[in-house]
């Protein structure tokens, strides 16, 4: 009788022993909507070597997949690309388990492992960048990949196999029994790997430019990506590869994005005059999102494209409402470059609300240009025509940086 | 002397201590310290580094 859980060919040397998590919706502050996987690899040479491990919970899973190839206990070397839980949550105990000769991790990796698991009861070694290792009849290069998205993170590249590990790089959350991408529908590939990009890569676009340049530089010959997360490449890798270098790129779009919350109602109306009046102006597609019905994680992806972001917020006890200031903060660490923008807002009587709106935008990296638009308690019509002149003022400004299209 | 700060990650150079495992002594002027230097750890150019009072 089979066992449960199986290993999944790539290659005739390298499994997937990863693990499928169906169930997770929050993954630190990202919305997983569509769950995610934990990618961990066995390369089956001479030697027998694990690339990362996976999320804790996981554990007996990724054990079981193993075991349907080789004896775990074979396990000679464990390459940790990256000392994130998600991928080093079970390595103390499979280090206990399967009594590796040696971990092999970056020299950050090095001091990061240390610092989340103290002394891991087996050798842990520095591999320097460009290194070659050999797992016994097969080389694995390794490229440091620094700030892709942790200090520690590196990619790890197979000659004999022409597969490259891409660690973070690449990936996605999504949640699927079929493993390469191209078992998957496109339109949900393209949204898991924007929002990944949006959530997780956007604040280090700088540093995915200089990886792109490098590994075309370095000329490997790479017929198989294989991300931690979400499905592996193995045809058309240029789909990817060119989509990093455009999210990257973050050339404004005409695309506006109004983000806003209320107490009773007036910023929402005014929020969609702005909305009018970006439309009007020339800005498209225009993308409303309240934040009560919106995860950050998802105005996040929308920002990825856009060229505007106008925000709203009513005065709370004389600052932002909650959750805007829960956006901004995220949106801050994001960095998202390349917009213009404006705020607006409603008040009752102090009204430092927009004024924090747009310290907000300005702390993000907003070009503000135009507004703002203050209103006490209800808008009127003139105050609502205000807003959509407003949405067109930002909407034009747009058109003279990007073209009309 | 004016401390530095990497605007990626948040590592401060502090000119007392300098980054000696990458060749620059204690006592160096974030000014002085070659514009080859990277941020010792992530990477970043020293372009992306501004003044701070830590």
């Amino acid at each position: 009788m089979d066992q449960a859980f199986q290993a999944v060919p790539i290659t005739d040397r390298v499994h997937w022993v990863g693990a499928i998590d169906w169930a997770i919706r929050d993954f630190h502050g990202y919305a997983t909507t569509r769950g995610t996987t934990y990618n961990a690899y066995l390369v089956v040479a001479d030697r027998v070597t694990l690339v990362d491990t996976v999320k804790a919970p996981f554990r007996r899973e990724m054990m079981a997949r193993i075991a349907s190839v080789v004896d775990p206990s074979q396990i000679d070397t464990v390459i940790s690309n990256h000392s994130e839980m998600d991928h080093s949550g079970c390595l103390p105990e499979t280090i206990a388990a399967v009594r590796p000769a040696r971990v092999l991790a970056s020299a950050n990796g090095v001091k990061a492992l240390a610092a989340h698991f103290g002394d891991l009861g087996c050798p842990v070694e520095a591999v320097a960048d460009g290194q070659s290792v050999s797992l016994g009849g097969l080389d694995a290069m390794f490229v440091e990949t620094r700030m892709l998205h942790w200090p520690d993170s590196m990619f790890c590249y197979l000659a004999g196999e022409n597969v490259l590990f891409s660690q973070d790089g690449f990936g996605m959350h999504l949640a699927s029994c079929e493993r390469f991408a191209d078992e998957i529908p496109g339109p949900v590939l393209r949204q898991e790997a924007a929002k990944y990009f949006a959530n997780i890569l956007l604040p280090f676009a700088p540093f995915v430019l200089k990886t792109l340049t490098r590994y075309r530089d370095l000329g490997l010959t790479v017929d198989i990506i294989a991300p931690d997360h979400g499905p592996v490449y193995r045809m058309d890798l240029d789909w990817i590869l060119s989509l990093y270098a455009a999210w990257a790129a973050q050339e404004p779009t005409r695309k506006a994005v109004v983000v806003y919350d209320t107490m009773w109602e007036s910023d929402a109306v005014m929020a969609r005059a702005v909305a009018e009046g970006l439309s009007a102006g020339g800005a498209g597609p225009v993308r409303v999102l309240p934040m009560r019905a919106a995860h950050r994680s998802d105005v996040a992806t929308e920002i990825l494209d856009a060229g505007a972001l106008v925000a709203g917020s009513p005065t709370l006890n004389r600052t932002l409402f909650p959750t805007m200031a829960d956006v901004f903060s995220y949106l801050e660490g994001l960095r998202p470059q390349n917009l213009v923008g404006a705020a607006f807002g409603s008040y009752g009587w102090s009204g430092e609300g927009v004024d924090r709106v747009a310290d907000a935008l300005k702390a993000i990296g907003v070009d503000i240009v135009a507004g703002p638009v203050k209103v006490r308690y209800r808008p009127t019509a003139e105050d609502l025509g205000n807003c959509r002149a407003m949405g067109r003022e930002v909407a034009e400004a747009l058109v003279g940086r990007v073209g009309s299209g | 002397m004016q401390k530095y700060r990497c605007t990626v990650c948040g590592y401060v150079y502090d000119p007392q201590a300098g980054d000696p495992d990458n060749g620059v002594d204690p006592g160096t002027a974030f000014a002085d310290v070659p514009d080859d230097w990277v941020c010792p750890e992530c990477g970043a150019g020293k372009d992306d580094f501004e003044p701070v009072d830590a």
